[in-house]
């Protein structure tokens, strides 16, 4: 009695779901039998690519100075403008935080690792130094292990780590930014399983090594966020390609 | 006729201007004596003036990431560990000085010990194998370097490539600060782990 109430109360249901098939079947012959196909569509990119964007510090830790400005404030603001540029282009991007928030560093590499990200950028800001420092982990190379140490689980991702600093340094060099490229050892970084570069925005060169515009130049964010977005479209096509 | 309370007045005055003049005789002669015995105390040979020696810096530079060999000659100690902190505290007052092309403000004197010790633990001071170098820093020298990735790195680096120029045993080097082990330098860089001398140098793309 129960059973037959239960099956007639699915019967719409299992009804919708016989038409979408049938129709789901229609169109797949149709389909196949079309004089002309349309072309083939260019290679989709890979199906699931996700960038991880780190705004360093936050919270309880305001990193260094810039300026009047706490590091916690310049990287939460690159952090937003890249996250919108990344979603403009159709890539999943996962922000470690949208708010002045404390995160720990081991917290942060725990999201990284949980979302299996194809790029994941740690965002620094910093009045040495010129231009963009992109780093990389000084971790040296090693081969996949199916339990890697936590506080050297970067290093079977270094290769690509480096692989990914290149892309980023073509863009923004082409975009007319200085870099220099350098290898370190950051908390958090050194625990990330993707592809991971911690990129380090810095004053922009000017005459005589003199800083001509400061990292909370809301333009100069604008440049440097469009030169890592266009270099991270690229790092998806080359994934697609690989 | 002079009265007999000022003759008697003028005596005692006298007197005590005679007992005041020993007193001060006395006292003059004890300080003379004690200034004596000083000079009897002080040391009667000449210090050992340590005769300078040329000693290499890996001098960081902020502009363009990179570590730069300038040799210097100053006075060293014989005995090694004392020797890695006069080296590492030249290389942090050249980081101190104005015009520093990798300012860290108040930082000369900023490494308070360096020990020596076998590295990977062997337990052997008579052995002449690698050594591990303990550098610790004072607090107020971590306390005043400035914070950033680039910066903080270079610090670290110049360290281990400056005692591997000078000191060629030391392989490995770890950090602390008031002897007490610290997640970072200044908000970026790990101090909790174990650099390698080795991996300083080309890490930093080091100008000869």
């Amino acid at each position: 009695m129960h059973w037959s109430k239960r099956v007639l109360g699915r019967r719409p249901r299992v009804v919708a779901l016989a038409i979408l098939a049938a129709a789901s079947l229609m169109v797949g012959a149709a389909a196949q039998s079309a004089p002309n196909p349309a072309p083939p569509a260019p290679a989709a990119p890979s199906a699931r690519f996700v960038v991880i964007v780190d705004a360093a510090h936050g919270g309880d830790d305001p990193g260094g100075h810039i300026g009047n400005q706490p590091e916690k404030a310049i990287t939460l603001a690159l952090s937003v403008r890249l996250r919108s540029l990344l979603a403009a282009r159709g890539i999943q991007v996962v922000t470690m935080r949208e708010s002045d928030v404390t995160l720990a560093p081991d917290r942060r590499a725990e999201i990284a690792n949980h979302a299996k990200a194809q790029a994941c950028l740690s965002l620094h800001a910093s009045t040495s130094g010129f231009g963009i420092h992109l780093f990389t982990s000084s971790l040296a190379p090693a081969s996949s292990t199916p339990m890697p140490a936590w506080k050297t689980a970067q290093a079977a991702w270094v290769t690509r780590s480096l692989a990914l600093s290149g892309v980023l340094n073509s863009a923004l060099q082409q975009a007319g930014i200085s870099v220099t490229l350098g290898r370190t050892s950051l908390l958090g970084v050194d625990s990330m399983t993707c592809p991971a570069v911690a990129v380090e925005i810095a004053p922009e060169r000017g005459e005589g090594d003199t800083a001509a515009t400061m990292p909370d130049d809301p333009d100069y964010q604008a440049r440097v966020a469009q030169a890592l977005a266009a270099a991270l479209v690229e790092w998806r096509s080359e994934g697609a390609r690989l | 006729m002079i009265p007999r309370y000022q003759t008697i007045l003028f005596f005692i005055l006298l007197a005590a201007s005679l007992v005041m003049g020993v007193v001060l005789w006395q006292l003059l002669e004890r300080h003379h004596q004690r200034l004596l015995n000083g000079e009897d105390s002080a040391p009667t040979q000449a210090p050992l003036v340590t005769p300078a020696e040329p000693a290499t810096l890996e001098a960081a530079n902020d502009a363009d990431n990179t570590l730069t060999a300038e040799v210097q000659s100053l006075p060293l100690p014989q005995s090694p560990g004392d020797r890695a902190r006069a080296i590492l505290n030249r290389l942090l007052a050249l980081y101190a000085a104005p015009g520093s092309t990798h300012p860290v403000p108040g930082g000369a004197n900023g490494v308070a010990q360096v020990f020596l010790l076998p590295a990977g633990g062997q337990g052997d001071h008579r052995h002449s194998g690698p050594e591990l170098a303990v550098v610790n820093l004072t607090s107020a020298f971590a306390a005043n370097h400035p914070s950033g990735l680039e910066t903080e790195t270079l610090t670290v680096l110049s360290i281990c490539a400056t005692l591997r120029a000078n000191l060629p045993r030391v392989t490995e080097v770890r950090f602390l600060v008031d002897g007490q082990q610290r997640a970072t330098l200044a908000g970026h860089v790990d101090l909790t782990r174990t650099y390698l001398t080795a991996a300083a140098l080309p890490a930093a793309g080091v100008h000869p």
